[in-house]
């Protein structure tokens, strides 16, 4: 009797501990993922400089994807459009300080401007005001023009809202302009596909017409290495993004997979049964010069280096039984096993080098509570957090250059599909609908 | 913080007791001392007579499960011992699974499927008749969940493939590693880069020269079926042989 009312009062305990953990979690979490305190941030619709039939289109596909890349940085609180006073500046004389600074907009900053088509030429002027600073309000002032088109208007978007992002946001460049590597299925074979980081401009890159997967761009965005099916073998595959088709890259014995980039672009990473005949985790120059076999689990794979250092490698073994997530420096010396329980699959190492993101089904076996979900792990501390919640499988994260995004795998819309969400777990937002679609890679700017 | 923990200590305190209060209440009757039922295991048998038909003709397939609860051929509930006519049109293994408190058994039987001799022009016979052996003889082996060790009866199926395999030496094989679609795409290929090379490994044991035998993994990518099933499931984890010419 005593025995059971101390195992309930256990219980109780765990869960009152649990219950108190979210408020720490948020403290590390915040720090590790560059997000500080939200700015309140005003951004009425540019005006539209002249009356030319271009410009209002435009001007519409220039506004929304401004308000959307501020909204999705995660270091903005987006004051809502009903709150802005009547007038919209269109220029530093139209502005009204007070009346954006105080209640009821009370914005710290608003960014706004104007955007007119002539000549078949789209010119954007933008602003960023401190409604704080009275004496010297301008913060940015950015002109472009390129040729009238939604896809320069877009571009001048995302590059406007990078630049307000990079001096707002502790000096850390935005993503507004970087993609998203990925395997879709929708023409019938898996085939490597590139997006913009918000879904925008979906395109295939391969047509191998077998099967393509693990796609990772290079740092310096000029090639993408994937694994792809061969006639007898899984080999990796090299296709450059400079000159649309896929160019030679060393063939290895036995069947290789999961490719790496370090952050440097001077080494691969990879999976491969080269040697043994399983599948070892192994570590070649950027051409696949000198390939060096670093583990001996027989079920290793999955490579991710950290980005910061590049002495170290985080990658998947099943030697123990399920798979679990491990950490070694690049010469194979001082491993370390990072989770020891469940099934944790697909490691992204984030660019502070301090947190790992990755799949895991903490409780594995049938009519077990929980899914499969992302997670993020502080190496140093082992803390986790867990990001995603009751939504279908969730796998593949990858996170963004900033260190505030991730983007992942979930079936929770139906079959795979791409997600994004803040690397705290908010925001979640699906970027493809067409087919099936898995295995995002985020560039590394 | 000291109001806190001072709330939380009362807090824990009369649950405490009241943890006691029900726990005692609980206790009152005891439990009737209850024999464990007796957990018998699991038959499965399925065999085909005739084991090789005529394209058009009929084989009789016949079951027979002890102490199953559930019984189902091919995916289909059915009774636990019974026979049923198929007429296949092509040649087809029957999977049967008799699940019971005892535990899982599976059972396999071919129905090999012969063109019916034609009046004319007599097929070139050798490269049939080699297709039809190995079908015979080289079938599919069946893994546990996230396992690649061979049961024991895949280690026979095994012996048998390794006796045509020796017997045809023009012969040249190609294992093919298959997962279910529950893993992760990157982790399961490499478990099915093990199942297929623990079949290579018992073929070589068994006296096939390594050089006649090719592996591949293909992770979840091609899938026998896609249904969300424990069958399917079982299906898909599976090494699957192929004859190269």
């Amino acid at each position: 009797m005593l025995k059971a009312a101390w195992k309930n009062s256990t219980l109780l305990l765990i869960l009152l501990a649990a219950s108190l953990a979210p408020a720490s979690a948020q403290d590390w979490i915040r720090t590790g993922t560059n997000r500080g305190a939200p700015i309140r941030l005003a951004v009425p619709d540019f005006r539209s400089a002249n009356a030319e039939p271009q410009t209002a289109p435009l001007n519409q596909v220039f506004n929304q994807t401004l308000w959307t890349d501020l909204d999705n940085s995660g270091i903005f609180e987006m004051v809502s459009k009903s709150f802005y006073p009547m007038l919209m500046p269109g220029r530093p004389t139209e502005m009204n300080l007070d009346a954006w600074g105080n209640p009821p907009p009370n914005a710290a900053m608003v960014a706004f401007g104007n955007l007119g088509v002539s000549n078949g030429r789209v010119a954007v002027q933008g602003w960023l005001f401190d409604t704080k600073n009275s004496a010297s309000p301008q913060v940015l002032g950015k002109q472009y023009n390129e040729e009238a088109n939604a896809d320069n208007a877009r571009l001048i978007a995302h590059r406007f809202a990078d630049e307000i992002i990079f001096r707002l946001g502790g000096g850390i460049p935005g993503v507004a302009e970087t993609k998203i590597y990925y395997i879709s299925a929708r023409g019938g074979h898996k085939e490597v596909w590139a997006m913009d980081y918000d879904g925008a401009g979906q395109h295939q890159l391969t047509h191998l017409g077998s099967v393509a997967l693990s796609p990772r761009v290079s740092p310096d965005n000029s090639r993408v290495a994937f694994s792809g099916l061969g006639a007898s073998s899984w080999q990796i595959m090299m296709y450059s993004l400079d000159l649309g088709r896929l160019v030679t890259f060393r063939q290895f014995g036995g069947s290789n997979y999961s490719p790496a980039w370090s952050s440097d672009g001077t080494k691969i990473a990879l999976a491969s049964s080269m040697g043994t005949g399983s599948s070892e985790i192994y570590m070649a120059d950027a051409s696949g010069g000198e390939p060096k076999r670093l583990t001996a689990g027989k079920t290793d794979i999955s490579p991710v280096f950290n980005p910061k250092t590049n002495t170290q490698i985080a990658f998947v073994s099943g030697r123990g039984g399920l798979p679990q997530i491990y950490t070694m420096d690049v010469d194979g010396s001082n491993l370390q096993k990072v989770t020891d329980q469940g099934y944790a699959v697909s490691p992204s190492w984030s660019p502070n080098g301090l947190l790992l993101a990755f799949a895991w089904t903490r409780h594995y076996g049938p009519g077990l509570p929980g899914g499969q979900d992302i997670y993020l792990m502080d190496i140093a501390s082992r803390q986790f957090v867990q990001l995603t919640h009751d939504a279908g499988k969730n796998d593949f994260p990858s996170w963004s250059p900033d260190g505030r995004h991730i983007v992942f795998q979930s079936t929770r819309a139906g079959g795979e599909q791409i997600w994004t969400m803040l690397a705290d777990g908010t925001h979640q937002q699906q970027l493809t609908r067409e087919g099936r679609n898995s295995q995002p890679n985020w560039s590394f700017k | 913080m000291n109001h806190r923990t001072r709330n939380l200590t009362l807090i824990l305190i009369s649950l405490f007791f009241l943890v006691l209060i029900t726990g005692c209440g609980k206790k009152k009757e005891p439990p009737r001392p209850q024999e464990p039922p007796e957990i018998k295991s699991v038959t499965a048998a399925l065999s085909a007579s005739p084991a090789s038909i005529e394209r058009g003709q009929s084989s009789t397939l016949t079951w027979n499960t002890e102490n199953a609860d559930q019984v189902t051929l091919d995916g289909r509930a059915v009774d636990a011992n019974g026979s049923r006519n198929v007429s296949p049109a092509r040649t087809t293994t029957f999977h049967l699974v008799a699940i019971g408190k005892g535990g899982t058994r599976q059972a396999d039987a071919t129905v090999t499927v012969t063109e019916p001799p034609t009046a004319d022009i007599t097929p070139p016979a050798i490269t049939l008749t080699d297709e039809q052996i190995f079908a015979q003889n080289v079938t599919d082996i069946y893994f546990d969940y996230d396992r690649y060790d061979l049961r024991p009866q895949s280690q026979q199926a095994l012996a048998t493939a390794a006796r045509a395999i020796s017997q045809h030496p023009n012969w040249r094989v190609r294992i093919e590693g298959n997962c279910d679609d529950r893993g992760s795409t990157e982790y399961n290929l490499t478990l099915g880069e093990n199942r297929a090379r623990a079949a290579k490994d018992a073929l070589i044991q068994a006296g096939v020269s390594a050089d006649r035998l090719q592996t591949i993994s293909y992770g979840k990518e091609k899938p026998a079926c896609t249904e969300a099933t424990e069958d399917c499931w079982q299906r898909n984890r599976r090494d699957h042989f192929v004859l190269i010419h």
